[in-house]
């Protein structure tokens, strides 16, 4: 390191983490709200348990009267249509 | 002067297709009155009178007692085709598959014979008898 106290003034080059007294604790501290924030947000997830049981869903139930009502005649006559398989 | 020539270009291709559809019907309708509709193979006719096979509520064919492997072919072939059916006619009707298959499958449970068999709502099978079947309460009268 070369001193520049004769011709000006100016701070002394900073030391790296690497060299000396580097200044470790501080960067500790500096990171712990993120930390805490990564903690926090962890806490905070909401955990899905997935059911035991297996789902079952009934497709049927949604079909509609009303659907079949207007359905109803022209099935009747595709069903005449296609004895063979009815 | 183009204009005249296109317009009686479509005229003529209009009444090109007109006579082709004329020409269709006539034809349908010849088969219409010619021969009825398509019979039942013999071995599912057997199988639907025997009580084999049952008509289900989901519009398709069902094994109602032990299952071998000729009678779920004939099964599996006859739903493949049925299932063919249902999906076309229900695109026509705007309706989903299942809908239509479910319609269809009301009435097929309704025009069953005495002797046959049908599911009933409850998932059980039944044989039909002189008596209406017992339906899902959504299939039309």
């Amino acid at each position: 390191m070369t001193s520049a106290e004769l011709t000006a003034r100016r701070a002394a080059a900073r030391t790296l983490p690497m060299q000396g007294n580097a200044t470790a604790p501080k960067r500790v501290i500096r990171s712990l709200p993120l930390m805490v924030a990564g903690l926090v947000t962890l806490a905070g997830c909401i955990s899905v348990e997935a059911p035991d049981k297996p789902i079952v869903i009934e497709l049927n139930i949604n079909i509609r009267q009303e659907v079949i009502y207007r359905l109803a005649e022209d099935a009747g006559n595709t069903i005449e249509e296609n004895a063979e398989i009815f | 002067m183009e204009s005249v020539v296109k317009g009686s270009g479509m005229n003529r291709d209009l009444v090109r297709k007109m006579a082709l559809a004329a020409a269709g019907f006539a034809l349908a309708a010849g088969g219409l009155a010619g021969t009825a509709y398509a019979q039942r193979d013999p071995a599912y006719e057997a199988a639907r009178e025997s009580g084999k096979v049952g008509e289900k509520m989901d519009g398709y064919l069902g094994i109602v007692g032990a299952s071998t492997p000729e009678l779920q072919r004939m099964v599996n072939d006859i739903n493949i085709k049925r299932r063919a059916v249902y999906a076309q006619k229900a695109q026509t009707a705007n309706a989903t598959l299942e809908e239509y298959a479910l319609t269809a499958g009301c009435i097929a449970i309704a025009r069953t014979e005495p002797g046959e068999k049908y599911q009933a709502p409850d998932g059980s099978w039944q044989t039909r008898t002189s008596a209406p079947p017992q339906r899902d309460s959504r299939c039309p009268a």
